[in-house]
Order: structure tokens, then sequence, then C-alpha cells
């Protein structure tokens, strides 16, 4: 029912909604709970266990059951609580975990079954036989159990992350929040006040109150509008914190749109902030807990608090009767409330007998609700005296158990909560967060005026501590009322009738008798063994409760028996939030290179090379397969010429008197000795006698090289120089720089290359020049370039370097030239066809495992100096020689083909681990040999030439008889490349 | 006789504008890393000032001198502009990477908020005043960033990934452009 | 969590590369007997409390740090330039 008072929501403003397809109406600045409770809905969701009808319990994020599922577009987000979930025009929103419907849910049978349902019930009913687990059992719990779900479509919502500075972040927009803001902001600092709700003003705006000696509506307006003006202060309104993490880092999530109809496009759902704070005030407040008593879990049993907020706040009354339930004053406000929106108090029940209420109306003192009735509304209580027991007609029952401090963020870097008899409830440890200080009902200031103080005072000592200027005015005055409790944490029922504790996991007071009656009687155990504060609340106005309850039957004190860890996120926050930034584009930097355009408008498909994008192959009119290109272009360059952009090979230039020092540390060959116009293969370990890397390095000058990496090693191979002279060898004087991207380079072979390069250099080539491995400046149709001596294919090669502003033009001139000698450009399949007929090793075969003697290359490793890793690649391990070495392989038997990744055996040997002899790394169908040419590494494998090893490929089911054979298949003798 | 032409990083790509935000490129003709040996930055900072005008930057610092720049760039400098002069080459060690980066200028109203949603550091004009620079992250790319204006910054990355960084740029400009538009409503 | 890069001020954690154990600066001698090598290469503490790493700012200024935190606090005690530190320890000997 909508009461006639003002409230926050805007009457002019009306929205329609649906709920379980149902048209209502409710106003702006209505949340989902506020519109349904205004529209008479009491029954918003099935419990998760037990499918109890449940109701709206809470006004804010800690909600337990008002749990909705709502698809604004595609996808749909479930579990959204009712409680926080603006009110927009058009929302659609369904009730969870029922079926057929809400009102008449046929798994609710399975509450009549609970008593055999009880507290580790899934442990001891689902054990045997085994197999029944994930055929039957799994299924059926998962069937019955659950809150709502995906809908399996992909969600076209984008979500950001954002990051965030100030020197001081204030956790909590009520008047603790607000009263730190306002001092920080005065003194200059730049501070972020971060709050939930969709504005500031915290409780506030549910209990109004008096500020000043006026409504406390005016001091907020004033506290608000002089936030705003200031410029160093930032509000971040729907934003909760979520997690601390370490030296001030803060995750924070903001709800950006889930409150807005028409989406302008690129609007995000969700933002996840993270923000750093050199200092932070907590003030998050308190949330009110609940009493376990019989059936306490009806729709219309709220918190007294939650009640105050939707008649205050959101002028919404969810019944006509109304009872209070309470063991502290706090609820006494409660009264005030309904007396003045003219609602009917049917009873007050105080569990102290010296309660101090007083009013018109029914007053149970020393009482307590014993029991509740009403299936799917809350029909009636029943309240036990000294003089026995009172049946009440009532709709809503306001609890308050108490309140807790809202302490969960400082806990999250394993701070213990410390217990306070005054408030009967745990605060926050002082010191616990570095930087953090408390202010406010979050270390047990219940009174506005108290609050503010302590905001005032937490803002001044961090002013302080920071060095700024203070701007003190006097404190505002506000209602100060002490805050009496007594503890009551459950009420004895019957045998057989449950008082709830953790309404989201339907944890009773009897599943925590039970579990500490089977000896799990730690907090933890407990929790476990309950699921207690499992759920998506996290027990939030469960948990302390439940410790309370376990502290009483274990007969320990609540400090004794502690609490549970507090962990991340303090609410749920959806994967997408964190992780939707890393999707599709946004998961790693695309690296195209200058020819990039060339293989699209070639229709080349891509491979990535760590984060570059190079060609596969370049497909003609009439191919089919992959394989038909890549024949081809390897045909291409053994009988013509092919062209190809290696580029994205790293290129380190090493400047500096010690370079040549430097390489020959860094290489296990020597680098020193070499000519300038030079270049030479070097490999690369690293300091365990692995091998890193390979690659060659051309000497430019005296004190000038040039070294080459493999493109996906580059920035590691970077990365292992700078640590060698740092940390190993700073006092070298050597510089090193990436010129990877300066220069585009392409390679050029095939017995036409020298042919094809000098239709673009500007100073032909004659043979005499540019023997084989040298290097120097050229002129490339009028710009200066590099030219390399040099050959991955086995042909006569060349690689030419222009800078990459004309990579492109360069790239379509050779290619056209290329294509009238018959030639072609050339992609990856085709490269690496070419290498693995000469034997040619790439990261497939460098897999970080390998030494340099697995690979043969034990020869280049000099004995006249020291290197990285050469102390120990000298360890018995690694010189061991039962270590798989690199042969070649081709079939012999009927099936013809090999297979990367397949093991190989002795032709007699059983296929079994214990017997695997080696593996295949690299194979290609060589359309020369016309046949498969296989590398891999094979046991004694230098010394079995000849032999017959089976392969074998359980993954795509091959086996095939192979033959050992060197690894250089084609052109053994090396002629072609140094014609 | 055929001549080789030349392609820049961002050409065909910028300008483009998105809410208060235009991105344009800054790519200059020349850009030389500078890098010697310890002990010998008053040398070459005067080196450089005698052939270009301007000193060596300080620490997260840049210097200017009409177009020339020069830009701490974190383990060297980098030389943004102008051909470098031989005589700077006798005492420095000049590498030339005029086709290794994109420079990428951003600048308006909501630059810094824009900006906020890839950088993960504090570029509050309060702190990252006029002239600052800093490596590192925008998004996931390794980057030089450097502020320019009360309202414009210039972003440093690989050539091979100009791209990315306007992906990356105009989604933050976009997300930005649409929470705007909302005040507007 | 943040480390101060000395050369760029404090930068978050996803700015760095972690590398381990700061022992990595005392490269043993070519011809040492391989315990030393063996403890050089793998052989790691796992203290609490007090230790000292070696961290690369990556996606920063290329640089090598060398990092004191405590394991317990998570508290950041000091960073120091690792070619720095090495020089004077070269030094010291």
């Amino acid at each position: 029912m909508r009461l006639d008072r003002a409230g926050l929501i805007d009457r002019a403003r009306p929205l329609r909604f649906t709920f379980d397809g149902v048209s209502m109406t409710g106003y702006q600045g209505d949340t989902l709970a506020s519109a349904l409770l205004a529209n008479d809905v009491c029954l918003v969701g099935r419990s998760f266990k037990y499918h109890r009808p449940r109701g709206i319990m809470t006004a804010g994020s800690e909600e337990p059951n008002a749990l909705v599922t709502v698809s604004p577009g595609q996808g749909q987000d479930p579990n959204v609580r009712a409680t926080t979930l603006e009110l927009y025009n058009g929302l659609s929103a369904e009730s969870q975990n029922r079926w057929p419907t809400l009102n008449w849910d046929l798994l609710s049978v399975i509450d009549f079954a609970a008593p055999f349902l009880g507290a580790g019930f899934y442990y001891k009913t689902f054990m045997w036989p085994k197999a029944f687990w994930e055929r039957l059992y799994e299924p059926l719990i998962r069937r019955a159990a659950g809150l709502g779900a995906l809908n399996g479509t992909a969600k076209d919502k984008t979500y950001e992350k954002a990051n965030a500075f100030s020197d001081v972040l204030i956790i909590g927009g009520g008047p603790s929040g607000l009263m730190a803001a306002i001092q920080a902001g005065r003194a200059g600092l730049n501070v972020i006040i971060a709050d939930e709700d969709v504005t500031l003003g915290g409780r506030l705006l549910s209990d109004g109150g008096e500020i000043n000696g006026a409504p406390s509506e005016e001091w907020l307006a004033t506290v608000k509008s002089e936030l705003a003006q200031l410029e160093n202060v930032r509000i971040f309104n729907r934003t909760t914190v979520t997690g601390v993490y370490d030296n001030g880092t803060f995750g924070a999530l903001e709800r950006v749109s889930h409150h807005i109809t028409d989406r302008p496009k690129g609007l995000v759902q969700d933002c996840f902030w993270r923000i750093v704070a050199k200092r932070t005030i907590l003030a998050s407040g308190a949330l009110e807990r609940f009493i376990a008593f019989a059936n306490n879990d009806r729709p219309g049993i709220m918190t007294a608090g939650a009640l105050r907020s939707y008649i205050n706040r959101y002028g919404a009354a969810p019944g006509r009767t109304y009872t209070i339930f309470g063991n502290n004053d706090s609820a006494f406000e409660t009264v005030l409330c309904l007396q003045e929106a003219g609602l009917h108090i049917a009873a007050y029940v105080d569990s102290r007998s010296d309660t101090t209420i007083t009013g018109d109306f029914p007053i149970f003192r020393g009482a307590v609700v014993s029991n509740t009735a009403g299936r799917k509304n809350l029909q009636s209580i029943t309240v036990r005296h000294d003089g026995g027991e009172d049946k009440i007609s009532t709709d809503v029952l306001a609890v308050s158990g108490g309140w807790n401090p809202t302490l969960h963020l400082s806990c999250h870097m394993n701070g213990r909560p410390i217990w306070d008899e005054l408030i009967q409830s745990f605060v926050p440890q002082g010191g616990a967060i570095a930087g953090m200080v408390y202010a406010g009902a979050c270390v047990g200031h219940m009174s506005t005026a108290a609050c503010l103080r302590s905001g005032s005072e937490n803002a001044l000592s961090v002013i302080a501590d920071l060095g700024a200027k203070a701007d003190p005015r006097t404190l505002p005055s506000a209602e100060d009322r002490p805050y009496a409790i007594k503890p009551l944490w459950s009420v004895a029922s019957r045998t057989g009738v449950r008082a709830w504790v953790d309404f989201q996991n339907d944890v009773t007071v009897k599943d925590i008798e039970q579990s500490v009656s089977e000896n799990y009687r730690s907090v933890e155990h407990m929790k476990r063994y309950t699921t207690q504060g499992m759920a998506t609340d996290q027990g939030k106005n469960s948990n302390v409760t439940a410790m309370a309850v376990l502290a009483d039957v274990n007969g320990w004190t609540i400090p004794e028996t502690g609490t549970t860890t507090y962990r991340p996120p303090f609410v749920p926050v959806s994967i997408a939030a964190m992780g939707f930034e890393g999707a599709g584009k946004g998961f790693a930097p695309e690296r195209f290179g200058s020819t990039h355009n060339f293989m699209m408008e070639r229709a080349a498909p891509l491979i990535e090379a760590g984060l570059w994008y190079r060609p596969s192959y370049f497909p003609q009119r009439g191919e089919k397969t992959w394989r038909e290109s890549c024949d081809r272009e390897v045909l291409s360059v053994r009988n013509a010429v092919g062209v190809s952009d290696i580029s994205t090979l790293g290129k380190i230039d090493i400047k500096g008197p010690d370079a040549a020092k430097f390489l020959d540390f860094v290489y296990i060959n020597t680098f020193s000795t070499i000519p300038i116009g030079r270049m030479k293969y070097g490999l690369m370990l690293r300091e365990d006698g692995f091998v890193m890397d390979d690659g060659t390095t051309a000497r430019l000058g005296n004190t000038h090289y040039l070294m080459t990496t493999t493109t996906a090693a580059a920035s590691q191979v970077m990365c292992h120089l700078e640590f060698v002279h740092q940390c190993l060898h700073p006092e070298w004087d050597v510089s090193l720089n990436s010129v990877t991207e300066h220069w585009t380079q392409f390679a050029i072979a095939g017995p036409k290359a020298r042919q094809l390069l000098n239709t673009v250099l500007d100073e032909p080539l004659k043979d005499v020049q540019w023997p084989f491995m040298s290097c120097g400046a050229v002129n490339v149709l009028g710009v200066w370039g590099r030219l390399f001596r040099i050959s991955f294919s086995g042909e006569l090669g060349f690689e030419l370097a222009v800078p990459s502003r004309f990579g492109d033009s360069l790239f379509r001139i050779l290619i056209a030239k290329a294509e009238e000698y018959g030639g072609c450009v050339y992609g990856m399949e085709a490269l690496n066809v070419l290498r693995v007929e000469k034997g040619f090793i790439t990261h497939a075969e460098i897999d970080g495992r390998v030494t340099a003697l697995d690979l043969g290359l034990q020869r280049l490793l000099s004995q006249k100096k020291d290197c990285v890793g050469k102390t120990a690649s000298a360890r018995p391990g690694l010189m061991d020689p039962e270590r798989p070495s690199l042969v070649g392989l081709k079939t012999v038997g009927t099936v013809k083909q090999l297979t990367a990744g397949a093991h190989l055996f002795n032709e007699e040997d059983p296929v079994k681990s214990a017997y695997d002899q080696g593996f295949i790394t690299s194979v290609a169908y060589s359309p020369v040999l016309e046949r498969y040419h296989g590398l891999g590494f094979l046991r004694h494998g230098e010394n079995r030439m000849g032999e017959r090893v089976r392969m074998v490929d359980h993954l795509r089911d091959i086996e095939a008889l192979c033959e050992v054979i060197p690894t250089v298949a084609f052109d053994p003798g090396g002629e072609r490349t140094r014609d | 006789m055929i001549k080789l032409t030349a392609k820049m990083p961002f050409q065909n790509l910028l300008p483009l504008r998105i809410g208060t935000i235009t991105l344009s490129d800054e790519t200059p003709a020349f850009m030389t890393l500078i890098d010697y040996p310890d002990g010998s930055e008053a040398g070459v900072s005067e080196a450089l000032k005698k052939a270009h005008r301007i000193p060596l930057a300080a620490l997260n610092r840049t210097t200017r001198h009409a177009e020339n720049r020069c830009i701490w760039f974190g383990k060297n400098h980098l030389l943004l502009g102008p051909e470098p002069d031989e005589a700077l080459a006798k005492i420095a060690r000049l590498t030339d990477v005029s086709d290794g980066y994109a420079v990428l200028r951003a600048e308006g109203k909501d630059i810094e908020v824009a900006l906020a949603r890839l950088v993960p550091i504090d570029l509050a004009l309060s702190h990252f005043k006029i002239g600052h620079t800093a490596r590192t992250l925008v998004h996931n790319m390794h980057a030089a960033v450097i502020r320019v204006s009360n309202c414009a910054f210039q972003i440093i990355v690989f050539r091979s990934m100009a791209q990315t960084l306007m992906h990356d740029l105009m989604r933050a400009m976009r997300s930005v452009d649409a929470r705007a538009s909302l005040l507007k409503r | 969590m943040r480390l101060i890069c000395p050369k760029c001020g404090e930068r978050d954690l996803k700015e760095f590369y972690y590398q381990g154990d700061a022992l990595a600066l005392h490269r043993p001698d070519p011809s040492a007997e391989p315990k030393l090598w063996d403890d050089y290469l793998h052989n790691r503490d796992n203290p609490t409390g007090v230790r000292e790493d070696l961290w690369y700012h990556e996606a920063g200024c290329s640089t090598w740090i060398v990092v004191r935190r405590d394991t317990t606090t998570h508290e950041i005690l000091s960073t120091e330039i690792a070619a720095i530190r090495k020089t004077s320890e070269e030094g010291a000997v």
C-alpha cells in the first residue's frame, strides 16, 4: 500500500514495471522492493534449500531473500537484490527458485521432508553408490536447489574498469562519512566519498530526525551542495567498495546503468574501480540483525530498520497491522515512524523486562515472539511472556536484534574484529588496515550526534596526518540517545520447529546444534558443515547471530568463539565487471606490421605469433585447402623466388664499448671476433643451462651490433638482456634498444633472389658481393636500408630491411616483381615447411626443456669464455647421453603421415610411458621430397640413424612406422644457400 | 624510376572525435633514442642544447623548444622532431626509431576521465603537470604518456599497436561520452 | 599492491614483473663448486618476514629493482635500483 506522505519518491514520475509477468506501477526513486511492497506483493521468492515462501527482509545490499532475475536486452542478470535495484520504466523482473510459479511451487514439498534434510545431509546421504553421484544425485540437487540462472545468451552490455586516486577515501555517505568528507574537503584534500546508495545520506534517508534543530534533510541538502561545489571532492554514488588490497588499494563496484531504460550507446553496465588512497575513513555504518525464533522467515517479517526505510523513504507500507519485536532501544523509532504514518500497531514485544518503551498500544515487556503463522504471508505471531502465550494477528513483524557494525573491509587484510560488550557486537580492530580509521556506527557509535562527532574527529586526525590544515567549525547538533541493548540471539522453540539464522542458505538453529553435536564445533567448521554465511549475501545479517548461537551451544563466550574470515568482495561482483575489458580485442594488444593491409587484401588467414598477426598462406583462385597454397608457395621459393615479411622477429640494437663483451656473455658462442659487416648464428642459454632463444647477430660497427630474436621470445630476451646488464654487469657500458618496429624486414629467397633484389637496389649486387652471412647498408629505391645475406629456407637468401613507413610500398613492389619471375609471396606455413626441410629449429624445438647438446649444437659452446648458463649446462643431468636428441624422421610403413606432438616408441616395445623414446616437435609435408619430414627428440638419437621407431599419436589416433634420418632433408651440403 | 611511398601509422585513421575528445596524429618526422655512458649526461645535454636548443629532460619530464622535444623515456631519452645533428652522435649513442613508434595526441575536456579508464597512474593536473611524462601502461600496452596542455596528452606506443591504441581510447571515449549524455537528460 | 619505482615513483603491481629472490644478483664464479651454483639457481628458503626480491619495471622504465618487503605485513620497506646496489656491493668487495 502506498502511503500518502512525502518520502524520497517522485510521485510526478510513475514507472511501469512487471514482476513475474504482472504489470504494476511504482515511482521514480523506488527500488523494486519498495515498489513491490507498495503493490502489496509480499511473497517474492523461494528459499534455497527448502523452497520456503520468502518476502523482503531488508532495504539494502545485505538482502538475503528478495533475489530476482532481470533481463534487459540480451542476456540476463540473475540474483539481483530487489532491495538495491532501482526501479525504471519497463523493468521486468522474475522471481527465482520456484517451479512452475512462485505461488504454486511444487518443490515446496521439500519443506515437509526437512526433518531428513538437516545440515550435513548431502554428505551423509549421497555417499553411495559412487556412480550415482554424477548420474543422479548431482543433477537432482542442482535442479532442486539454487538461485537464478543465466539464459545462455551472451549479453549485449559493456563494462569497464577505471582508476582513481585520492588523499582520502571515505567509505560510506551517512552522517559520519558526510561529516568526514566535508572536513577533509574544506581542508583541501583530494577526497573520494563512495556510497552504495543512489544518493548520499545513509540512515538519514530512512530515519530522518533532526540536525541543528531542523529536519535532517536540510542539513543533508546543504552538505551535499557544498561537497558538489568542492572541486577536490568526488562523489561516487551507487558505488560499493568491495575489497581492500595492499598499500592503499581498493576495489569498488559502480552500478552505472542498471536503472536506466534507454541506455545511450557505449554506456557501461558497471564500472569496476581501482581506487588508490593515502588514507581511508571507513564509515560504512551498521547492519541490523535478526533474532532466531520459530518460523521467523515468513513473508512480512523484516528488520525494523527496513520497515522504517520503506515507510519513511519510499512511502510504502507492507501491511495494515504491525507488530514489533526487539531487544534494544533503536527499535523504538519504529513506533514513531508507524504512528506518523497512521499505521496500526498491534503489539510491541521487548525481550527486556526493564524496557523504557511507552505508548498507547499493547506492550509486552520481558517477552518474546515464540512462533508465527501464515504460509505465504504472515498472519499472526505468538508472544510468550510471564503470563503465558498470546496469539496476535498481524501482517508485518518488525524485528531488531541489534546492530552489527559493517566492519567487513577492516578484516580484508587478516584483521580480526573485537567483541564489544556495550553494543553486543564486533567492532573493527584498530590498525587492521594501514592508513584506515573508523568513524560512526561501523565502530559502534549509534546515535546521529556520535556519528557526526566521530566522522569529524577522524577527518581531523587524517587531515593533520597528511599535513593539511583543517577548517574547524562547530559540530552540528543532533539526536544523541543512548543505545541500550540486552542480547537476545534465539528464542527456544518446540522440538522440530525451525528458527532461521541464515535465510539465504536455509541454516537454522537446529543445524548449528547438530553441527556441534557432530563435533564440528569451531566456527570455521560449523560454517562449512552448515553452509552458514556461504550464500551470495555472505551472511551479512546472520553471521554474528550464528556465532552467538554456536557459542551458546558450545558453552563458550562469543569472543572465544570468534568469527570466520571476511574476504572480498563485500557485495557480489559480476565476472563481467572485472573481466569484460579483457574480452575480445581488449585481451591483448594486436600488433600489425606495415604490410598488414596487403595481407588482408590477399585474404591471407592470420595466425598469432606472440601479439603479432602473421599470414599463414596466401590463397589463390582455385586453391581449396591450405596445403595447396602452401605447397605452391614452397615450390615457388625452391624453383624461383619468394618474398615473406619477417619483421616480427625481435631486433635489438646493441651499442657501446662493451657491446662485444656483453654478447660473448649472453651467447654460448663468440661475437667479439666477427668482423664488421658479418653476422653469425647465436644460441642463448638461461642461467640454468637450458636454451632460451636463438637468432643471428650482425656486427654493424666496431661497437655496434644488431641482434635478432625469435618473434615470440623477443620481450623475454629483452628482459633477460636487461637483467644481465643491470643486475650482473652494470659496470659494462652498453645500450640495449628494441628497433623491431622501426625496421620492416623481408626475406627474399630462391634461385632468383639476387635477380629480384637487384630490381629494387639503387646499385645492383654483383655475384662476388655480399657473401653468405655478410651484411651492410644499401639504398632501396632511394631509401636507406640494410641488407643481410642469410637464409632460413636453405635457398639463396637475403633479408632486406627498410624503415617501416616504406614497408607496405616496398612489399607490393617486390611481390609484383617476384610474380613476374614465377615467384610469389609466402606465409608462415610455407616458411615452416622450408625450415623443417632444412632441419632448422624454432621454439617448437626450443621448448624450454632442451639443451644445446640435445639440439646437436654443443660444438658452438666456446671453451674460452664464461657465458650465461655455461656452468649449469655442464651438470651431469644435462650432459646425460640418455637425453633425447634432435633427429629427423620419415615414414616407411603404410601410414604416410607424421604428426607433431606424437610420441616415439621402439618397434617391439609396449606403448606405455615407461617405454617412451621421445616425441615429434615439428612436421611438414614437403612437396619437393613428396613426403612428410619430421623433427623430434629421440633417446640416443644421434646414434640411431636408419633405425625404425613407432610414432603413436593417441590424440589423433594415428600410428606410423618411421625411420630415423638426419634432420636436414633437403640440400644437405647447403650448396644452394652459398651459391 | 619507381619510388617508395611512405605510410604513417595513423594514416587514414585520424583525426577523429567522440564527445569532447579529439584524437590526432602527432607522429613526427624523426624520432631518435639517445643513450650515453654514465657520467656524460652534462655533455650530452649541452650538445643537445647546442644542436636543437633543448637540454636533456630530467626524470619523468620533457623539454621542448618549438617543435623539438626531448622526452625522458625510462632508460634513455627520446628526441622528437628534428633529424639529430651529427655533432650529437659524437658524444651520445643515437638510435633511429622514427618508424618504431606512433605518437597520438588526445585532447578535450574529458580526456583525464577517459584516460582514467586506461592508465593506472594519477593524471590529475595537480600531480601530472604540463611537460610531465610517465612510462606506464595504456590498458595492456607499454606507453609513454605526456601532458602537453591542461586538456591534452600525447601517447607514444609501438607503431604496430597504433590501431589497438585507437581501439582502447575509443572505447573509453564512448563510455565517457555516454555518461556525459546521461547528465544532459 | 603498489611498489615504489626509484625512477618513476609509486606504481601499481601490474606494471612490474616479478623475478624472485635478490640473490640472483650474486652470480657465483663459473668455477665455484656445484653446491654454490645449485643454491644460486634453485635452492630457496621461504622465510616469513623481511626478504629481498628482484622486480622489473617492465611496463615502465625497464629498471630492475631490489624490493625489501615483509611477507607477513605486506609492507614495502624499501626499493633500490639493482644496478646501483650491485655497483656499490662490488665496490665494497
